[in-house]
């Protein structure tokens, strides 16, 4: 009975590899678009968020972390942006890999998940306390599930692009954002502002950079051998 | 041809055209016509399936522009005149999502699931019963609402939810229940006597970021979705889409979820006949000083 289940694995995972070797890559180039994205303004404060009413997540940060809806860096810069591909991209299929997103010290980590649509999308819960995932889905269906700790992942994912945002309603503080997109060429901005839209051949592409609080920028960019430029700048408001 | 001739012929020809045009009208009050009341609702027809009956929406059309458009609105979206003043708000049909289903989290309710909606109406908000309307008209009803979100014509209902039957009320099963409510930190919200007092109910609001209060179990009043066992089951295992009430069909066990029922019972002290509650009573007269409280201090549940 053993050896025939393990023989079953066995054949499966031996199926799972030959699959992966024999999918078609992306036609890949070696073309990529790189910049910055910064704002003019004066942007919402962050607040540090009190988690007293949650101590085991509380004693996981040493300093209280901040809200994340505009994250700046040094120098003007925009953290979290989504950088893609809008227009112009033809070569993206749904890899097998999946991507993960967790919960930990009541926070969403990564504030910003981006993935593609259909693409697998794992939840881990790695609190010591009860979460409810809460994905407020316009164009998807919306839905809200208890995530106990100790449960295993969440296992799901997203039929249509949509920028998702998702919160807890236990942790009122806890909000983040599924970017569920049409392509595999993005980027998310980093504190310093900057993003790398790696793999592009040459051609005529659309980038738009989108901020959670400011919406949407886009500008066309024409890509070569190498890299090209563009910089995406925000007008920032204080509420 | 004569004038008199002329005259017979126009006379019989109006009427034909008469007949016709009326053949024509009652054709047309069988498909969904633009309404001078009403917006365009995204999907042409729909039909619905109850207990044996078929809901046709171009009937139930004429229901809900008589009784529900004052709330719903006439773009089916929750925004009709009587909005402003009502907490919460009415249901926005074109978002297709509901709260009471015996269908998983993020699925299509099932015809079923609007019917009884309907006929039940929801004791918590605004929406009164229509058992008034007789059920053709009822059914006629939940095929029009499926009209306004093209949804319903993409999606399957999901699978209705399998309930076993009801496990024995015993001590062991509230006690245990009891720890599931510790556990699962219903109490965050609901609050550690289901007083909805918990510590994140202020902070609740909808999925349209209105205010929202958690269920209040001690005053006895009826739940939203029914005020059954079962429907009580239904209710924290399917999750109230929309609203801040997950769905704990994927961390409760089926019997488990028996136990959890027959605690919360415990907790609606304001209603009669309460059989849990009385089991319950005598329990805690004997035991109630070994019982660690519910909360953030109990060294029972998660902290």
């Amino acid at each position: 009975m053993r050896m025939k289940f393990f023989a079953a694995l066995g054949f499966t995972v031996a199926m799972g590899s030959a699959l992966m070797v024999f999918a078609t890559p992306p036609p890949a180039g070696s073309g990529s678009i790189t910049g910055k994205v910064t704002y003019t303004g004066t942007p919402m404060k962050m607040k540090p968020i009190d988690m007293s009413k949650e101590p085991s997540c509380a004693k996981q940060h040493a300093t209280p972390i901040t809200t994340e809806n505009v994250a700046t860096g040094q120098g003007n810069t925009l953290e979290w942006v989504v950088v893609y591909i809008s227009a112009g991209d033809e070569g993206t299929t749904t890899p097998s890999q999946g991507v993960r997103y967790d919960q930990k010290g009541c926070q969403y980590l990564p504030h910003v998940l981006t993935m593609l649509a259909g693409q697998q999308l794992q939840i881990y819960n790695d609190d010591q306390t009860s979460h409810n995932i809460h994905p407020l889905a316009k164009v998807n269906q919306e839905w809200n599930k208890s995530q106990p700790p100790g449960s295993p992942p969440i296992d799901t994912k997203w039929d249509k692009p949509e920028f998702i945002a998702v919160k807890c309603n236990i942790h009122p503080w806890m909000h983040g954002y599924f970017a569920v997109l049409k392509t595999s060429h993005v980027s998310v901005t980093g504190e310093d502002g900057t993003f790398d839209i790696k793999g592009l051949a040459p051609g005529k592409y659309t980038v738009t950079a989108w901020q959670e609080q400011y919406g949407t920028k886009t500008q066309d960019v024409t890509v070569g051998a190498g890299a090209a430029t563009a910089n995406f700048v925000f007008t920032a408001t204080p509420y | 041809m004569t004038l008199k001739k002329f005259a017979v012929t126009f006379a019989l020809g109006s009427i034909a055209l008469l007949t016709a045009g009326a053949r024509v009208s009652t054709a047309q009050s069988h498909v969904n016509s633009p309404d001078p009341l009403l917006g365009t609702p995204s999907v042409a027809t729909e039909t619905s399936q109850v207990n044996g009956l078929t809901g046709h929406a171009e009937e139930g059309k004429h229901q809900y522009r008589r009784f529900c458009i004052g709330c719903h609105g006439p773009d089916g979206n929750g925004q009709g005149m009587n909005a402003q003043w009502i907490d919460p708000q009415p249901r926005d049909f074109t978002e297709a999502t509901f709260k009471c289903r015996s269908t998983p989290t993020g699925t299509l309710p099932t015809d079923e699931d609007l019917f009884n909606a309907i006929t039940r109406g929801f004791v918590t908000t605004n929406m009164p019963s229509w058992r008034p309307l007789n059920p053709q008209q009822r059914a006629d009803l939940v095929a029009f609402i499926k009209t306004w979100s093209p949804r319903w014509a993409k999606e399957k209902p999901g699978a209705v939810l399998n309930i076993p039957p009801e496990t024995a009320v015993t001590i062991e099963s509230i006690l245990h229940g009891r720890e599931l409510f510790q556990k699962l930190e219903c109490w965050k919200c609901h609050g550690p006597e289901g007083h909805a007092d918990g510590p994140s109910a202020s902070t609740l609001t909808d999925s349209k970021g209105n205010p929202i209060k958690p269920f209040n179990f001690s005053t006895g009043e009826r739940f939203m979705c029914g005020d059954s066992n079962r429907d009580l089951y239904r209710i924290f295992m399917t999750g109230l889409d929309g609203s801040p009430m997950p769905s704990f069909a994927d961390v409760i066990q089926p019997n488990d979820a028996w136990d959890l029922v027959h605690f919360l019972r415990t907790l609606q002290v304001a209603l009669p006949n309460n059989q849990e509650l009385t089991l319950w009573q005598s329990y805690k007269a004997a035991h109630g000083k070994d019982l660690k409280p519910i909360g953030p201090d109990s060294a029972g549940g998660a902290q």
